[in-house]
């Protein structure tokens, strides 16, 4: 799988979107706020152990890091896989010199 | 039959006793030696006849463990309620209370959670004042 099909992959779920909406509010959230705000914000009422398996896909798509600091663990946004998105496809009209 | 009291389970009690005390505000209502270590109790000053808290200690070869797998998810076991979260964590980081989770709206509520530096993360919430 390239870089291109995990990044794909990644974002063809709607539970692994809602968690990058909650960690484009804030760095730094713990499974257990993830959990939360998956439950109240979103209305997903996933088990803890499938919302971590999501944040798995989306660590080896390079969108969430997850953040040993002492005995915490803390998921942080990743947003630059996304920016080889926008570059790749342009209207043919973009294409042409002016 | 009743609730009357809960425990937390602690590394240390008398570092579990300051804490609780001078950092968090609550009140020592029983300090009972037993052998190696002691039966102590907090209760909240805004009810002193309310549930106590009991300061456990964490010695079972399983304690540690599970309080070690809680925390490295983020997960406080133990949830007090409060007035006014962002107030309370503006005073306890103040303090030097280390806070995993800033206040943020989750549902009907409001949370917080920070760090017992007895090995426990705690929750405290209040209700959303619309």
């Amino acid at each position: 799988m390239d870089d291109a099909d995990a990044l794909f992959k990644a974002l063809a779920d709607p539970t692994r979107r809602a968690l990058l909406d909650a960690l484009s509010e804030r760095d730094g959230q713990t499974l257990f706020e993830l959990c939360a705000r998956m439950a109240t914000a979103h209305g997903l009422t996933s088990s803890r152990q499938a919302i971590s398996q999501h944040l798995d896909v989306l660590e080896t798509a390079g969108l969430v890091t997850r953040r040993r600091e002492g005995r915490y663990t803390f998921h942080d946004l990743d947003t630059a896989p996304l920016a080889p998105l926008r570059e790749r496809w342009h209207h043919p009209d973009e294409r042409t010199p002016r | 039959m009743r609730i009357t009291l809960t425990s937390v389970l602690v590394d240390d009690q008398a570092k579990a006793l300051d804490f609780y005390t001078q950092v968090l505000g609550f009140e020592k209502k029983h300090d009972v030696p037993m052998g190696d270590s002691a039966w102590i109790t907090v209760v909240s000053p805004q009810a002193r006849d309310g549930v106590e808290l009991v300061l456990e200690p964490d010695q079972h070869p399983a304690a540690r463990p599970f309080k070690e797998a809680l925390v490295a998810d983020g997960i406080p076991f133990t949830a007090f309620t409060v007035d006014d979260v962002e107030a309370e964590h503006t005073r306890l980081a103040a303090a030097g209370v280390v806070f995993t989770q800033p206040p943020t709206r989750m549902g009907p509520v409001t949370t917080a959670v920070f760090d017992d530096t007895c090995g426990n993360l705690i929750q405290i919430q209040s209700p959303v004042s619309e």
